[in-house]
């Protein structure tokens, strides 16, 4: 695959692995929620499990408000729309999913981190942020599905959202919101998420049977996304 | 009944007297009034404010005024109405709450500390008790609602509402329904205070910050009457302020 200047892809073993470039926020504006989405859609074919990493201070930073500010109010749900597509694909991927976070990970960064099946973090840096409390910026319903199904622990979600703790990997792993806190630098978040992906692909399991059991694991959030996931705009059945 | 005063950026609102704080029809709308005046207040006082809620003597609250009730259904069910209200007050006040839980909270009282976003609690003295299983009472749909909304730990769940267990503030911090246990009725009250002065020190807008609260806990909010506002509102708000 031809790598673009906003993610790569590459195939290590059975896992696919996805990097944002750069070492920017890597906001999720269009155009890279566009990337990202393409190469998920890629993992499909043919890889046992997915990666999704990050280069530099930050895993993502969140929404690109600096775009946000340059289109009409109507155009900016299309960022939204594509982060809830992104979220829908993820649910309905046919193989397990490993987050890598490799930087602070804010707002829709967090909430894209924790839509994956699994969370390694990078231990001695990089925090997770729900920063809308501290933006006055107010959380849409299927956005605050992802917190509601994903971080189920009443005080860990108050403490997150409502008083928008910045939490380290120690923190975020004995709350429950990541697996594993991985020491070192980023490269080693990337391979401790990339062993445990292997890992994964190695159960061999029936990619269909993966994302139904998903999308009925987390039924309330699936629910929310699913018209939004590629099959859906891609399924059109002609009414009689 | 109840007190309310402003300590700069923080309203305390006090059950006063040394009694059970039983939630009757007249405390429950003396406090429902008390705290509408907070939210007004907090609309002119800007963003960063806060609330405590505190009170004196051996209880913070025994409940809903069973004695009053007697026997009578009717008069049960009126005062359960009457204090749904009360508890939308609090999910939807515009600004953090914090119940000084500063003597025994029992049913009803226990439900409206459960109501506010932390809870501090007295160590020496006071249990949080739901009472209804040992009493013979169901428990009203929104009170189950605001319990699972809040106690999210199965068998913490399952400790309160189905084995009526009377927990002292040490293991309540443990099970997650307290979040800091103080010596005594002085100590939490002040420890109250001073985390409610933290908390407005962080300036949130009161609208967001309600917004949000009523974003993790919908199906509580629903059943005690809150419609929140849909995606198309929330995006508008966001409009405004990019």
């Amino acid at each position: 695959m031809e790598p673009n200047n906003l993610c790569t892809v590459e195939r290590r073993g059975r896992v696919h692995v996805i990097t944002l470039t750069g070492p920017g926020e890597h906001r999720l504006g269009p155009a890279l929620l566009g990337a990202i989405r393409s190469a998920v859609a890629a993992a499909s074919a043919g890889a046992g499990a997915l990666v999704l990493a990050a280069e530099g201070k930050f895993f993502s930073n969140g929404f690109d408000q600096a775009w946000a500010r340059t289109v009409p109010l109507h155009l900016q749900a299309t960022m939204e729309d594509a982060f809830r597509a992104l979220v829908a694909d993820l649910l309905a991927l046919p193989v397990p999913t490993v987050a890598a976070v490799t930087g602070h990970a804010a707002a829709a960064g967090c909430a894209l981190a924790l839509a994956h099946d699994a969370v390694f973090m990078r231990g001695s840096r990089g925090f997770l942020y729900m920063s809308e409390v501290d933006a006055g910026i107010k959380i849409i319903d299927f956005f605050a599905e992802i917190m509601r199904e994903k971080v189920p622990d009443a005080v860990a979600r108050r403490d997150l959202l409502l008083r928008g703790d910045r939490m380290p990997a120690a923190e975020a792993v004995r709350r429950g919101m990541v697996d594993v806190a991985v020491e070192g630098g980023v490269e080693d978040v990337v391979n401790a998420a990339v062993a445990e992906a292997e890992k994964l692909a190695a159960r061999e399991w029936d990619g269909e049977v993966v994302a139904e059991i998903r999308k009925a694991a987390w039924p309330k959030l699936w629910s929310k996304v699913k018209d939004y996931s590629a099959a859906a705009q891609v399924a059109v059945r002609p009414r009689l | 009944m109840c007190t309310l005063e402003q300590r700069g950026r923080v309203f305390v609102l006090t059950l006063t007297g040394d009694d059970e704080h039983r939630l009757s029809h007249a405390l429950i709308a003396s406090i429902r009034s008390s705290v509408a005046s907070v939210a007004a207040a907090a609309a002119s006082a800007g963003p960063g404010t806060a609330l405590v809620t505190v009170g004196e003597g051996r209880f913070f609250s025994n409940g809903l005024d069973n004695i009053w009730a007697g026997t009578s259904r009717e008069r049960l069910q009126g005062l359960v109405d009457a204090l749904s209200p009360l508890a939308a007050d609090l999910f939807a006040l515009p600004m953090p709450t914090i119940a000084a839980i500063t003597g025994h909270a029992a049913a009803g009282g226990f439900l409206l500390a459960l109501c506010h976003d932390y809870r501090i609690m007295r160590g020496d003295r006071g249990v949080l008790y739901m009472s209804e299983v040992d009493i013979g009472l169901p428990l009203p749909p929104y009170f189950v609602s605001v319990l699972r909304s809040k106690i999210t730990a199965a068998n913490a769940l399952r400790d309160v509402t189905l084995r009526g267990r009377k927990l002292k503030a040490a293991e309540a911090k443990e099970m997650g329904i307290v979040d800091a246990v103080c010596p005594g009725p002085a100590e939490t009250a002040a420890e109250a205070i001073k985390l409610a002065e933290q908390l407005a020190a962080r300036k949130w807008d009161g609208n967001v910050y309600a917004s949000i609260r009523m974003s993790i806990f919908p199906e509580a909010c629903r059943s005690i009457g809150i419609v929140e506002e849909s995606d198309e509102e929330k995006r508008k708000h966001f409009a405004s302020r990019l």
